[in-house]
C-alpha cells in the first residue's frame, strides 16, 4: 500500500474512494412479490443513493480545489453498471463494481473492506445509508476492518494536507471534530449543499464511456443477516376532514385525547 | 444457561437519553420473554444514578470511568462492548436507534463477529435464530430480517417500543478503561431546550406554503404551546429558509412522535417517508388536491396564516385549563 501520508506530504494528488448504493429512484413506489419473499423491481428506475450523491460532489470539489484521483465503488451485479457510469460522468476518474449481490452490511463490508485495503485510499467517502434498507451499517464496519476512524454523520468536511476538519451530527446539535487522514466519513445533505450536486452533462457522458470499470470477483464475506419476508405498512383509515378551528382542536382534544 | 443481553445506556452531556430507559425495557422484555437477565453499560459520568437503571430492568450495571477523553467514537465505544459482551458471556446486546447508537451498532457487529439488526421497531418475535421486524425502504416497507449468528445486535427506532418498568436491584461494579480514539472533537454547537427530532412527541412541521423565514414565528408558538419540536419539508432546508437538521424526511430525519403537524407541506412521497410513522397526522394545507390529506388522519384545508395562530389560541386555553 502506497504511503498516504507521504504521497500528499509530497505534493501528490489524495486518493479519495467513493461507495456508491444502487437503490430504487426516491419516488418509486415500493411492492413485494406475493407472500413478501422479495421486492418487486420490474420497471422501477434506479438512481446512485441520494446520501453517496452528496459524497461523491464532495469529491468532485476536493478534486477541484485541492487534486485528487476518485474511484467510485458498488458491491452489485452487472445490472448497477450504469449507475456506476452515472458517477463517471458526473467525474469520478475511475470505477470499481464488486461482481456480487450486496446480501447483507457484513457482506458489502466485507468487500469494500479489501479495496480499501488494496488501494491505499486516504479518504473514504460513503453515505449515512442507502435508502432502501436504511441499515446505517457499512461505514462503522469498514471503519472496524481498516482500523481507520469513522465520521458519522458528516455535514461538512474541510482537508488541509493530511489534517481533516469534519462536522458531525449528535442528537441536538453539532460537533465539530479533528483528525488525520486516512479517514472514512459517512455523509449526506450537509456535506454539500443540494445546489452542489452535478447532473451530468453531454461531455461527461462521453468521457465516461472511456473510462475505466474495473470488475472484480468478490472475495470471502460472512451474510449474517438475511429477511425471511417482507410486508407494506398498513393503510391508514379514513382522514377526517374538519372547516374550523374548534371543531380540529375539540377532536383532537376531546375524541382522540392526543393534546 | 441463561442468555446475558447487554444494553448500551447512552448519555449525552452526563445525562441518560430518554431512549436509553427504553433500550433497558427492551432488553428486559426480551429476558422475561425468553428467560435471561439485562446487564447495561454506561461509559462516563451519568445523571441520575446508574442504579436507576434497575427500574428499568437492569440487574446489573458495568459503568466504565474512561479517564480522559469520552468523545464518541464508534471504533472506540464498540471496542469497549466488545471486550464486555465477552467477558460476560452475552449473547445479545440492545442499542437505541440514535445517531451514535447507530455508528456503535455497526462497530460491534464488526469486531465482535454478530448478526446486527438494525431499525427494529418490535420486540424480537423470537430469539436463536433471533428474527425482529425492521423498518426498510425509507418507511415504505418492513423487512422481518433474522440473523444467522448466535450472537445479535439489535438497534430499534427510538419510541417504537416506548418505556416501561421492571423493578429490580442493580448491582453496580465500576471498571476503568480508557477510550482511545483518533477523532478530537474541538467545538460543540448544541441546539438547547429542545428535544431532538427522532425523540420527540410532537412535531410542528412546515413547508413552502409558509412562502418564507420570517414567517416561522407562528410555527414556533404552536410548538411552543404543545411542547413540540420544529421540522420543516427539504425545499424548505434547500432555499435555507430553515437549517437542514430540520429537514424531515426521505433523505433528512426520519421520526415517529405521537403528533405531527404538516403545514403547508404538500405531501411528496419522499417526504411521507420520513414522517408516516407518526402516529397521529394533521394536514393543513390550502390545496383540498394536497397528496398529503389522503395520508393523514386530522385534515383541515385552508390558509396557514389564519389556522396557525387561531389553532394555537385554542391549543393555548386547553393548555391554560389542564
Amino acid at each position: 500500500m502506497a504511503n498516504f501520508v507521504d504521497r500528499i506530504e509530497n505534493g501528490a494528488d489524495m486518493k479519495i474512494l467513493v461507495c456508491i448504493s444502487h437503490v430504487p429512484d426516491t419516488t418509486a413506489k415500493i411492492n413485494f412479490s406475493a407472500g413478501g419473499s422479495s421486492l418487486v423491481t420490474d420497471g422501477m428506475a434506479f438512481v446512485i443513493n441520494p446520501n453517496d450523491e452528496f459524497g461523491l460532489a464532495r469529491a468532485m470539489q476536493l478534486k477541484e480545489s485541492d487534486g485528487a484521483d476518485v474511484t467510485v465503488v458498488n458491491v452489485g451485479e452487472s445490472h448497477t453498471e450504469p449507475t456506476l457510469r452515472k458517477a463517471l460522468a458526473i467525474g469520478a476518474d475511475r470505477a470499481i463494481r464488486i461482481d456480487a449481490a450486496p446480501v447483507d452490511a457484513s457482506f458489502v463490508a466485507a468487500q469494500l473492506a479489501h479495496v480499501i485495503k488494496d488501494g491505499g485510499y486516504d479518504l473514504i467517502i460513503t453515505g449515512t445509508e442507502s435508502i432502501d434498507y436504511n441499515g446505517n451499517q457499512v461505514h462503522a464496519m469498514i471503519s472496524m476492518a481498516n482500523g481507520l476512524s469513522l465520521v458519522y454523520p458528516c455535514v461538512g468536511l474541510q482537508l488541509d494536507g493530511t489534517k481533516a476538519t469534519a462536522i458531525r451530527e449528535i442528537d441536538g446539535g453539532k460537533e465539530t471534530v479533528e483528525t488525520t487522514l486516512p479517514l472514512i466519513v459517512a455523509g449526506k445533505k450537509g456535506l454539500v449543499e443540494e445546489s452542489d450536486l452535478r447532473i451530468p452533462n453531454m461531455r461527461g457522458i462521453m468521457m465516461a464511456r472511456s473510462k475505466p470499470l474495473e470488475v472484480l470477483a468478490p472475495v470471502d464475506g460472512a451474510q449474517r443477516v438475511s429477511v425471511a419476508t417482507y410486508e407494506k405498512p398498513a393503510e391508514r383509515g379514513q382522514v377526517a376532514m374538519f372547516d374550523n378551528v374548534q371543531d380540529l382542536v375539540k377532536a383532537l382534544h376531546e375524541d382522540a385525547k392526543i393534546i | 444457561m441463561e442468555m446475558k443481553i447487554l444494553v448500551f445506556a447512552e448519555t449525552f452531556d452526563g445525562l441518560f437519553k430518554k431512549s436509553t430507559y427504553e433500550s433497558v425495557h427492551y432488553g428486559a422484555s426480551i429476558a422475561e420473554a425468553h428467560g435471561g437477565s439485562v446487564l447495561a453499560v454506561v461509559i462516563g459520568k451519568a445523571t441520575p444514578l446508574v442504579e436507576d437503571l434497575g427500574k428499568y430492568g437492569a440487574s446489573e450495571v458495568v459503568h466504565i470511568n474512561p479517564n480522559e477523553t469520552m468523545n464518541f467514537d464508534s471504533s472506540a465505544y464498540a471496542s469497549l462492548l466488545d471486550q464486555i459482551a465477552d467477558e460476560q458471556g452475552a449473547q445479545a446486546v440492545i442499542i437505541s436507534g440514535t445517531t451514535n447508537g447507530r455508528a456503535l451498532s455497526g462497530a460491534l457487529a464488526w469486531g465482535w463477529d454478530a448478526g446486527l439488526l438494525s431499525n427494529a421497531v418490535t420486540l424480537p418475535s423470537q430469539m436463536n435464530p433471533t428474527q425482529v421486524k425492521t423498518k426498510c425502504f425509507s418507511s415504505k416497507g418492513f423487512a422481518h430480517a433474522q440473523s444467522s449468528e448466535e450472537r445479535v445486535i439489535i438497534s430499534f427506532i427510538p419510541q417504537s417500543i416506548g418505556i416501561q418498568e421492571h423493578a429490580v436491584e442493580a448491582s453496580v461494579t465500576d471498571v476503568d478503561m480508557p477510550v482511545n480514539s483518533a477523532l478530537q472533537v474541538v467545538s460543540a454547537d448544541r441546539v438547547s431546550g429542545k428535544v431532538p427530532l427522532p425523540e420527540a412527541e410532537c412535531v410542528v412541521s412546515a413547508g413552502r406554503g409558509l412562502k418564507g423565514p420570517e414567517n416561522w414565528g407562528m410555527i414556533e408558538e404552536l410548538a411552543q404551546v404543545l411542547g413540540a419540536s420544529t421540522a420543516c419539508s427539504k425545499p424548505v432546508s434547500d432555499m435555507g429558509w430553515r437549517p437542514h437538521s430540520e429537514h424531515v424526511g426521505q433523505t433528512g430525519i426520519a421520526i415517529n412522535p405521537e403528533i405531527y403537524f404538516a403545514i403547508g407541506i404538500s405531501g411528496a412521497i419522499q417526504h411521507l417517508a420520513g414522517v408516516s410513522a407518526s402516529k397521529n397526522i394533521i394536514v393543513i394545507n390550502k390545496d383540498p388536491e394536497a397528496p398529503f390529506f389522503k395520508s393523514a388522519d386530522f385534515g383541515m384545508v385552508g390558509d396557514a396564516f389564519e389556522i396557525v395562530p387561531e389553532l394555537t389560541r385554542a391549543i393555548a386555553e386547553i393548555k391554560n385549563q389542564g
